[in-house]
């Protein structure tokens, strides 16, 4: 394992932790390393770097390795770990913002994961709220895997868990309203 | 007119850094009846004060102004050095140009301004200043220990040694406070009993020593050296005269209550003594569950009491006293894990605190010292122990680290390893400190020799599955969580200040800090005064810490409490209030606010048209006068004026600054 040039590291990840800390509103350097957060995570087990190592990194300038990473991408923000943390700092704020940061600089760590959010949010465009069925079925299609979740399908339709149809909801206009503002705020950052 | 001398300290780069300090000499120079002003680096020093008695001398000053630092630190210093030169030591004025200038203002052209302005002020009041002179009190020779723990029984073993009569106000029934309830002590292991319960003998037998369990401290009034106070004895219900303590009253009372000193892990009775070795060994009744109180039937132990010491008809009696000192020793309480959902709020059997695992491991606790969980008296094969429960946690708990758990836990581990063979405790920390004299030596070898696994990181979660809990951590050192199957869960909580040390602060007028802990006068030099003088602090009251502590700063209370007491009479301060009898009309309003009883009323004859008429006015007594100036404010008619601090002279220091 090859040594991490601390000084250098410091410097170069200065302004991207600069970010994600605005952004987040959290102070990494806050952190005392307990890992409460990573112990509670739901999904620290598939992560490459678990929540505490993310904000070891972020401590010591290793931002690009960060938003590099595949845990900021697994992180479902479901705030276990803001809601436990003994510094009330957030974890999730920064996993969020470290996305954010990750999207602007071009990494996404996992086509998949890029896939999903994508349709994620065309089905919530255009109906103003998920399309559960139609977001499976368009996701394992895009991942060629058209019959992964096949097999649950009947009993879920038939416990009425899951709608052959989508529900649109009324004032649709307001969320696309949300979405043009959303895309120009990206364009403007960019 | 008057002649005034200024000297403008540099100490050392702490004012000169910030405050061009010749300049400062320079210009007070030029201020009305200034006659001689000087800097130098240290003024407090040897040289330093030499400087000041030669000016005086030289230039035949009258009046002495320094600038530097707070009154606080070395106003008695310059005192005595304006003295030894031959000035009433009241005729120095300080101007504070570091705490309220050098240290707060980065800019050294507007921070120069401020010093000037601010000896401006200084010099402007020191002409108003009069010689005054100092009056003495006599000291009342008894001590007052409230808190009968171990750091309260050392204080009043030591001060009683000395001579003086203390007397320890405890609320409890008995005296011995935590380290009673706790089994065995880091780092020797030698039973806590054991090296307690003599002591509590030894307080008990001192002629010197007067204990008042189950009491506590109502009203405190009167000031250093002669404070009244009052105290509660509660209704104990049992005649301590009559009592013999033979026991027969608690082996038949037929109610059963929880035991608070087992950490309710056990029972004990409704008339009961917390535990076998209580001093004094009477018992009291708990009118809460007592089914005499309750319900008016029973009686039993009246009926048993072979000397007829149950009095049911017992009140509150409330006694007042005379104290010269008072030595704060109220002790800890234990952190309440309950703000924890992800320990299970409190609610699981099975998660336990430090001071319960102490009772478990205790020969004479509810399981006579067999280890065995609460939930169905199993005996635990894996136990996990995790640190900082309520430490370290500003979001649920508190900031500071509690100092003992790393010890105590370590101690845990290795009581579990010796009395359950083939256990295993794991023990999640964040930090090992352990900076005490045998206590790294200690952790090593609970670590190797007792093999407890430590584990870096915080745990996130327990919770139920079977008859086990499930702990889930991360190993932070290895970056992978980790989860443990164990029987039984310790929490090493906080210790935290006692539920109403806020309440006995107040009564006491002492302060404490954002978590309720007594704050001492300062926190390297003076670390067993409080603010307040004559009120002393020991023991965990003042912060957590662990017993070898608390008996030492024990033995510095009781050191700062011998050493007022030994005076035969206390010199009180000069700057007191005076009354201005012609133009006092008598209100008392002046009497009713002061805090100390120092006014009285007293009546004077004056001639009114060619008749002598009588009539009430105030009268200040100086030796009670702490010159808080509370009265001054009162007075209507302005006729109250606190010396050192005249009307005269903070208007000139107003003039000074703002005309």
């Amino acid at each position: 394992m090859q040594p991490i040039n601390l000084t250098s590291a410091l410097a170069a990840g200065k302004d991207l932790v600069a970010k994600v800390q605005t952004a987040s509103g959290v102070d990494v350097k806050a952190c005392y390393q307990c890992g409460k957060c990573s112990a509670g995570c739901p999904v620290a087990f598939a992560m490459d770097y678990t929540p505490r190592q993310v904000m070891r990194m972020l401590q010591l300038g290793l931002a690009e390795e960060t938003i590099k990473s595949r845990a900021i991408w697994l992180c479902a923000q479901c705030e276990t770990c803001s809601a436990r943390c003994p510094r009330s700092l957030e974890p999730a704020k920064v996993m969020e913002a470290l996305r954010i940061e990750a999207k602007r600089a071009g990494f996404e760590a996992d086509d998949e994961i890029a896939t999903f959010n994508e349709k994620f949010l065309r089905s919530v465009a255009s109906n103003g709220r998920v399309f559960e069925a139609g977001l499976i079925v368009g996701y394992n299609m895009a991942t060629v895997q058209p019959l992964k979740d096949a097999g649950v399908a009947p009993s879920m339709l038939a416990k009425g868990k899951l709608k052959l149809f989508p529900s649109k909801i009324r004032g649709r206009d307001v969320i696309n309203r949300m979405f043009t503002k959303a895309e120009k705020m990206e364009a403007d950052n960019k | 007119m008057r002649k005034v001398g200024v000297f403008v300290c540099h100490c050392g780069s702490n004012i000169a850094g910030t405050v061009d300090v010749e300049k400062v000499a320079q210009e007070a120079a030029k201020f009305p009846n200034v006659v001689f002003a000087t800097d130098y680096k240290y003024m407090c020093s040897e040289p330093g004060q030499q400087v000041i008695k030669d000016a005086i001398k030289e230039h035949n000053l009258d009046r002495v102004v320094v600038a530097s630092c707070s009154p606080r630190m070395h106003e008695p210093t310059f005192r005595r050095c304006i003295q030894t030169g031959g000035l009433n030591p009241y005729l120095l004025e300080m101007a504070n140009i570091r705490e309220h200038c050098s240290w707060v203002h980065p800019d050294k052209a507007k921070g120069t301004v401020k010093a000037i302005d601010l000896v401006r002020k200084a010099a402007a009041k020191v002409v108003k200043n009069e010689p005054l002179q100092k009056s003495s009190i006599n000291i009342t020779k008894r001590a007052l220990v409230i808190g009968g723990g171990i750091a309260g029984i050392q204080v009043a073993l030591d001060i009683a040694d000395a001579g003086f009569p203390v007397t320890i106000v405890e609320k409890e029934p008995t005296i011995g406070g935590r380290m009673a309830q706790i089994d065995k002590t880091f780092p020797t292991l030698d039973c806590s009993a054991c090296i307690l319960t003599p002591k509590m003998v030894d307080a008990a037998q001192h002629p010197n020593i007067e204990i008042i369990s189950y009491a506590e401290v109502d009203k405190v009034e009167g000031y250093v050296g002669n404070f009244d106070i009052t105290i509660r004895k509660k209704a104990r219900s049992v005649d301590m005269n009559k009592c013999t303590g033979c026991g027969t009253c608690w082996e038949k009372c037929p109610t059963k209550v929880d035991s608070e000193f087992d950490m309710q892990l056990g029972k004990r009775k409704a008339i009961y003594t917390p535990f076998p070795q209580a001093v004094p060994n009477k018992p009291v009744i708990d009118r809460e569950h007592c089914l005499k109180f309750k319900t008016g039937k029973c009686g039993i132990c009246e009926k048993v009491c072979p000397t007829g010491a149950v009095d049911f008809t017992m009140e509150d009696e409330l006694i007042t006293q005379q104290y010269g000192a008072i030595v704060v020793a109220t002790g800890f309480d234990q952190f309440d894990h309950s703000v924890y959902g992800e320990y299970g709020y409190g609610k699981y059997p099975d998660v336990i605190t430090g001071l319960h695992f102490e009772r478990l491991v205790n020969a004479s606790g509810p399981t006579m010292g067999k280890i065995k969980r609460p939930s169905d008296h199993k005996v635990p094969e894996t136990v996990v122990f995790i640190k900082c429960v309520g430490s370290r946690d500003e979001a649920k708990g508190k900031t500071y680290c509690s100092r003992t758990c790393c010890m105590y836990t370590a101690k845990h581990a290795t009581l579990m390893a010796e009395k359950v063979k083939g256990s295993k405790s794991y023990i999640f920390y964040m930090d090992v400190r352990t900076p005490g004299k045998g206590y790294e030596e200690f952790y090593k070898r609970t670590q190797g020799e007792y093999g407890a696994q430590y584990i870096r990181g915080r745990v996130s979660k327990v919770y139920p599955k079977g008859d086990k809990l499930v702990v889930r951590g991360e190993d932070s050192l290895l970056g992978r969580p980790v989860e443990i199957e164990a029987d039984m869960v310790v929490l090493a909580s906080a210790m935290v200040a006692r539920s109403d040390a806020g309440d006995l602060a107040r009564t006491l007028g002492i302060s404490y800090d954002k978590d309720n802990f007594f704050t001492e006068a300062h926190p390297k030099l003076r670390p067993v005064e409080t603010h307040t003088a004559g009120v002393f602090l020991a023991g965990a009251c003042q912060g957590p810490k662990d017993i070898p502590d608390s008996v030492a700063q024990a033995g510095a209370a009781a050191a700062k409490a011998i050493g007022l007491l030994a005076k035969s009479q206390m010199e009180t301060e000069a700057t007191v209030s005076q009354v201005d009898e012609s133009r006092c009309s008598g209100c008392l309003l002046c009497k009713s606010i002061c805090p100390y009883k120092a006014i009285d009323v007293k009546i004077i004859a004056e001639r009114v048209g060619g008749k002598t008429v009588e009539r009430q006015v105030a009268s200040v007594n100086k030796s009670l006068c702490q010159g808080c100036g509370a009265c001054t404010v009162a007075c209507r008619a302005g006729s109250l004026n606190l010396l050192g601090f005249t009307n005269e002279q903070i208007l000139a220091e107003v003039e000074a600054v703002c005309l």
